[in-house]
């Protein structure tokens, strides 16, 4: 978010190095079916295991397919719009599509702040300091998320976790027994700190590799010429960054928007209703209650509400592909 | 580096420094509980006042972790998936990126709109026609079968990933080496080849690891018997939830190889990210 919002001017300040001109295509070696030799594997492999089953998702939604359908006992049955019309026109998906919103944006701005925060903050501190905070980085980086997921559930578990234990030291705090997971809200929050958690470290090493990349006479002339800290950041830290960061901030909104394992093993493999994120939603649909079409079409909402939301971004990145 | 060293900011580094380990200590501590809790005698990971500091050294949690469910085949079926999926996405989605980054060619915008737009489908939303798909061509509950399904999403990752590292390559490194009489195979082999290796490194470990965290799928596509990690860890919770002694235990043995390999590629990684800024 922050991304677009702020950069977007600056970019007269300072170019990014390597823009100026447009590198001629080398037309010289190999016909045009050359790239296309290139890219049959991919095209073939996600042809197969993408796209069929994308196709398959569609048709699917537009049918109606239960158990029955599922052993082969009946035929899969054309409902036309019957399915989009009971999924739209139940309430529970409104608020589900709600929360999903707020929790992935959530999730994405704190995600980028402070992952950005803690990148600057690096730069700044002694080099022992940075050794430790990046060990710790790439240690919760490579925590698979079932791990952090298993290990979030124990600190913030009623009885024993060490979260109300510390809580309850404050004077006038009592948490024991607090269960965090009693109220949707809370425990999404929760959830949210450790999706966040396990996102920051990503965007800071990245972010990191980028201002490495930030050439040091280009800040100390903005220094000279009286810029601020801020003024640094904001007219030639940012707009250098600028790609890595509208990469990162789409990255993140892909998969915080996908959340799933968190939600999922968090509540034991049963999120109740106010806890169902789109993702959670879709999966019960098709897996408990085993309406498969049902399913299949709040998957594929999901799927276009997405492409909604990252339509702007794609536009960013199909430019930054163009330079090249 | 960027920051210019002028004197009178050692009282400023101070507070960065001590601002820096509150970080070190906020972002460190889940970890450091979880391995603290391993080792905990199990008696006190019930202690409903916990010491910080470790009570006492015991590894009796990590032997009733391997009692409850069988660790070593789970941790094996996940290394042998990750593995294939790395070796087979890089390698193919090395030629893809090539020729996505270095060739025009009609079509080349669709299929870099084709992949950025795969990236964007949440992978639960096609665990239904997949599990049907992979049922169709018996692969269902085999690795083979979940093994091609990661490539969906490790794929479109690796293409794009190693794409933003090819174009950081100059081009007129490539063209000068054809200059003097390089073909452009050989070319690549000799000039971008090695500039690009940090980044293949780098690029790797990021599959691998997506690749060894993914549960849903394994979840789904395999049978309890061949349940991988991932799930053997998740399924461990479940069924003895509040037994979080040994569960952390097997916590720290699932995360404690990953982490470990991370930590040894990290310079080769950064090496990977900032080798394309020595342009010109």
């Amino acid at each position: 978010m922050s991304a677009v919002d702020t950069t977007t001017p600056a970019k007269v300040l300072a170019p990014p190095p390597d823009s100026p001109q447009r590198p001629r295509v080398n037309r010289r070696s190999g016909g045009p079916a050359v790239p296309w030799l290139l890219l049959a594997p991919c095209l073939a492999i996600l042809g197969l295991v993408l796209g069929y089953p994308l196709y398959r998702l569609v048709t699917l939604s537009f049918q109606m397919f239960g158990q029955s359908q599922l052993w082969g006992f009946k035929p899969a049955e054309w409902v036309g719009f019957g399915n989009f019309s009971k999924v739209l026109g139940d309430s529970e998906f409104w608020q589900v599509v709600l929360r999903t919103i707020v929790f992935a944006v959530g999730c994405v701005v704190f995600t980028m702040v402070i992952g950005m925060l803690v990148a600057l903050l690096l730069q700044r501190v002694s080099g022992w300091v940075k050794t430790l905070v990046n060990i710790v980085l790439v240690a919760s980086w490579g925590m698979p998320v079932i791990v952090a997921t298993t290990l979030f559930k124990w600190l913030f578990d009623s009885d024993y976790g060490i979260l109300n234990a510390l809580l309850s030291k404050l004077p006038g705090v009592q948490m024991i027994g607090h269960n965090w997971f009693a109220s949707g809200p809370q425990g999404l929050a929760v959830i949210m700190l450790l999706v966040v958690w396990g996102a920051v470290p990503f965007v800071v090493i990245t972010l990191g590799a980028g201002l490495t990349q930030v050439p040091s006479e280009l800040e100390e002339a903005a220094r000279l010429d009286g810029a601020g800290a801020w003024g640094v950041f904001r007219y030639v830290t940012l707009p250098i960054l600028k790609p890595i960061i509208v990469m990162l901030t789409t990255l993140s909104v892909i998969w915080d928007m996908g959340v799933f394992p968190q939600v999922f093993v968090m509540r034991g493999g049963h999120p109740e209703p106010e806890f169902q994120l789109l993702t959670t939603y879709s999966y019960d649909r098709a897996f408990v209650v085993n309406d498969y079409g049902q399913g299949s079409a709040i998957a594929l909402l999901t799927v276009l509400l997405l492409l909604g939301v990252v339509a702007v971004y794609m536009r960013q990145m199909l430019k930054i592909g163009e330079v090249e | 580096m960027s920051t210019v060293a002028t004197p009178g900011r050692r009282k400023s580094k101070a507070g960065w420094n001590l601002l820096g380990l509150l970080v070190f200590v906020v972002a460190g501590f889940p970890v450091y509980w979880m391995v603290n809790t391993a080792f905990k005698p199990a008696k006190d990971a019930i202690d409903p006042d916990p010491s910080l500091l470790p009570t006492g050294l015991t590894l009796s949690n990590f032997r009733r972790a391997l009692d409850i469910a069988d660790f070593w085949g789970p941790v094996g079926r996940s290394l042998i998936v990750s593995l294939s999926v790395v070796v087979i996405g890089m390698v193919i989605g090395l030629l893809a990126a090539l020729a996505i980054s270095r060739f025009a060619f009609r079509g080349r915008k669709v299929v870099i709109v084709g992949i950025l737009a795969v990236q964007m489908i949440p992978l639960v939303a096609m665990i239904i026609p997949v599990f049907l798909l992979l049922n169709d061509l018996d692969q269902y509950d085999k690795l083979s079968g979940l093994i091609i399904t990661y490539l969906t999403f490790i794929l479109p990752f690796t293409v794009w990933t190693l794409r933003g590292f090819i174009v950081n390559i100059p081009k007129e490194l490539e063209e000068a080496a054809m200059v003097d009489g390089c073909s452009r195979t050989g070319a690549f082999v000799r000039v971008v080849f090695p500039l690009l290796a940090p980044g293949m490194v780098a690029t790797s470990v990021y599959a691998f690891i997506q690749a060894w965290n993914e549960y849903l799928y394994a979840l789904m596509l395999l049978s309890q018997e061949h349940q991988t990690a991932t799930v053997w860890l998740a399924n461990f919770s479940t069924k003895h939830g509040t037994e979080y002694a040994p569960m952390m235990a097997g916590a720290t043995m699932m995360a404690v190889p990953i982490v470990v390999l991370f930590l040894l590629v990290q310079r080769k990684m950064a090496a990977g990210l900032t080798a394309g800024a020595v342009k010109g």
